[in-house]
């Protein structure tokens, strides 16, 4: 199987990525967005055409408001983003955004958050993270618990965490490069993608481990030896077109989504999609090469 | 085989049952989906309760009669079902906090939700009109049979439970008032002019009690005995004690949608499923040819029955509830993609149609069993993690796992059972066979 004969080669592809997300994620940041900062988020939709850029901003300047941003979006609107505003601010905000009656505003969307719920969902997410890979990383040794040679049930649960390791770094980094690229904020949302994505992205892995298990059992019964790299190289060749065609169908209905869905669930289809795309390289180039070089380790260490 | 094949047959008229059922409840509207505010437009308020002045062992008590006094305001705003609900929260991030969460659909004037449920409420007293029907009783005809007295809720100074053992009877529970001095005074008065007339106290414009003065009583402590429960008489105590907010709330979040631009979303959302469902059953159909029809069938009536439970349940469909549903189209048919490869593999160890079938079926189950459960740990989590609008994907993402195992394992693998050919002529071994090689 050249993916575990070559697999040098493609540790240092998959590093290459992972160093480049990390590096994007130290240098750019990821934009915390309103969920995690509190703030206040309108948007304005201007029935009969949207004041200039400067007008509005003016009118906002008159009301004492600071700090804000003004974007354009669709046709006839503006979306505003402001910290958290007075209850007299909230009163006055449609008649600041008519620009004193000259473009009549319509507020469409309001969003306020305040800070003590961003700066809790921020622990919770956090929380949220570690709980999943946990867990994960529990149910992959307890379902491979009767598989001990060559390789021990828990390194599948450890290699199984490296590769959803990469399948967070990834979609992270790359939003992290949007923010500084176009200015995307991350969500409440951007995190549950994040989660789904490590529930999902394993289910290619477990795939190619099972195969590896069978193919152990089946070697074992019929009293062959063999080597492990023959093994497992057999197994990912066995479940390559598999994962490649359930990754596919997903990524089909999340490009959909992302193309035609709502404008609220357009970035979160992208994470989702970028995530899974890492979840199917990493099942596929990182997890079974990985397993191969930790039954050679575990050899050598044992030679010596 | 012909049993399999009536199994089959059941399970597609089934399908088309439910189906049926599920747009005929949409076209009539007996039974529309449940949607979140982000989708049909409204209001969602988050306040934080200001506890510091209560004892901890209150707290429960103080938040449920802050939901009950928040919930009769909202009720008088006359919203289509409004939902007050209390949280505690903030448990990860210092102090546990208490929060009262109200949603408001339809309404999108966030100024005037906030000053309707910021407002305080009044307490009033009203005497009932000379020759009124007090069976006529409810908010709107208040200003009609009752007139207004001179005593006011301001006047009040608390409220208490007592109990009132009548010679030879068991004790009852009512409800004492104490006036201050002044309302001592009025209400003295009032008494002494009244007896025999009903006396009417109202909260918001609610009518709370109506009991028949007795008596005229100077001492400025009036008792309300009635038809009373012990917990009735408790509540009604408690309600005057807190005419105002029983707890300090202050407003922390808030988020309005217009319904417009929740329409657009929902449309925006069917026709990104509707593609969606279409890439996925050409892929299928293109790929695993008749194998993947089968999945295609099994896939449809995953959706119908996927629709029939957000209807049942009833599920409120969120933006996110609705990516979570697209998501699991394309996840639904991964069960399918696993048992199609294996059994092609053993097509091609020389094994017969039938047993192809059954092996492929047998040999897939643990790798999807496992991933299934790895989703389902993250479907819990992220309900457990989420604010409703998460929780609104959480629980569509594990409804669809759990219903598309089902689904596309038992389903699929009776229809292949009903079709189960004996796969020898070149023909049948092409319909089975799959991918760009035969």
């Amino acid at each position: 199987m050249y993916i575990v004969k070559h697999r040098n080669i493609f540790f240092w592809i998959t590093g290459a990525i992972a160093l480049a997300s990390l590096a994007s994620i130290f240098v750019f940041g990821l934009k915390l967005g309103l969920d995690f900062t509190g703030g206040t988020l309108v948007q304005a939709t201007y029935e009969n055409g949207r004041p200039a850029p400067a007008a509005l901003a003016q009118s906002l300047d008159a009301a004492g408001l600071r700090g804000y941003s003004l974007r354009e979006a669709n046709t006839n609107d503006y979306v505003l983003r402001a910290r958290n505003l007075t209850a007299e601010e909230r009163a006055n905000l449609p008649a600041v955004l008519s620009v004193g009656g000259s473009n009549p505003a319509t507020i469409s969307h309001l969003t306020e958050v305040g800070p003590t719920i961003g700066l809790e969902l921020r622990n919770k997410a956090i929380i949220a993270l570690a709980l999943v890979l946990l867990c994960i990383l529990l149910f992959i040794a307890f379902a491979f618990r009767k598989v001990s040679e060559p390789v021990s049930s828990w390194r599948y649960g450890l290699i199984a965490l490296a590769t959803l390791c990469f399948d967070v770094i990834v979609p992270v980094g790359f939003f992290a490069f949007l923010g500084y690229l176009v200015g995307i904020q991350v969500d409440a949302l951007f995190v549950t993608a994040v989660l789904t994505i490590l529930g999902y992205s394993i289910h290619d892995t477990i795939v190619v481990f099972d195969r590896t298990r069978e193919n152990l059992q089946i070697n074992k019964e019929r009293n062959r030896k063999e080597d492990f790299s023959e093994t497992a190289g057999r197994a990912l060749g066995q479940t390559l077109v598999r994962s490649a065609n359930t990754s596919l169908t997903t990524a089909l209905v999340l490009l959909l989504l992302f193309i035609l869905g709502p404008e609220s669930t357009r970035y979160f289809a992208l994470t989702l999609l970028v995530g899974i795309l890492a979840g199917t390289y990493s099942s596929i180039f990182l997890a079974t090469p990985l397993l191969v070089a930790a039954e050679r380790w575990h050899a050598k260490r044992k030679k010596k | 085989m012909w049993q399999k094949r009536a199994i089959a047959l059941v399970i597609l008229l089934i399908g088309c049952g439910i189906g049926w059922w599920v747009s005929s409840s949409q076209i009539n509207a007996s039974r529309p989906f449940k949607l979140g505010l982000d989708l049909s437009g409204g209001t969602q308020l988050v306040y934080r309760a200001d506890l510091s002045n209560i004892v901890e062992s209150d707290v429960a008590e103080s938040m449920s009669a802050l939901r009950e006094t928040i919930e009769r305001r909202v009720n008088l705003f006359g919203v289509s079902e409004p939902i007050v609900q209390t949280e505690r929260a903030g448990t990860f991030a210092g102090d546990p906090e208490e929060r009262l969460i109200v949603e408001l659909p339809g309404v999108t004037d966030t100024e005037k939700a906030i000053a309707l449920i910021g407002e305080t409420p009044v307490l009033e007293f009203r005497m009932l009109k000379e020759g009124a029907d007090l069976s006529n009783i409810s908010s709107s005809t208040i200003n009609q049979i009752f007139e207004p007295a001179a005593l006011t809720g301001k006047n009040l100074k608390s409220a208490e439970l007592q109990f009132q053992g009548g010679a030879g009877t068991l004790s009852t529970p009512v409800v004492v008032l104490h006036f201050d001095s002044e309302g001592a005074k009025l209400f003295a008065d009032l008494t002494r002019e009244n007896v025999g007339r009903y006396f009417g106290m109202f909260l918001d414009g609610v009518p709370i009690s109506t009991p028949i003065i007795q008596e005229s009583i100077p001492d400025g402590t009036a008792v309300i005995s009635g038809n009373f429960t012990p917990e009735g008489a408790k509540e009604l105590a408690r309600t005057l004690n807190y005419g105002a907010l029983p707890v300090p709330i202050e407003l922390i979040s808030t988020q309005t949608v217009s319904g417009t631009l929740g329409a657009e979303a929902v449309e925006d959302g069917i026709m990104a499923g509707l593609w969606g469902i279409v890439a996925v059953v050409l892929f299928m159909l293109l790929w695993y040819r008749l194998p993947g029809l089968l999945a295609a069938v099994a896939l449809m009536l995953y959706i119908v029955v996927i629709l029939a439970l957000f209807q049942l349940i009833p599920v409120t469909l969120t933006a996110a509830g609705i990516a979570a549903f697209i998501l699991s189209i394309g996840m639904a048919v991964d069960a399918n993609v696993l048992i199609f490869e294996r059994m092609k593999e053993e097509l091609r160890s020389g094994k017969n149609a039938a047993d192809a079938i059954r092996e492929g079926f047998a040999r897939a189950w643990p790798s999807i069993r496992d991933s299934n459960i790895s989703s389902m740990i993250t479907a819990v989590i992220l309900f457990w993690f989420g604010t409703s609008l998460i929780q609104g994907f959480a629980l569509v993402f594990g409804l669809g796992v759990l219903v598309s195992m089902l689904t596309a394992i038992s389903v699929s693998r009776t229809f292949m059972f009903a079709l189960s050919m004996d796969a020898k002529s070149g023909f049948l071994r092409f319909l089975f066979g799959s991918g760009i090689k035969s």
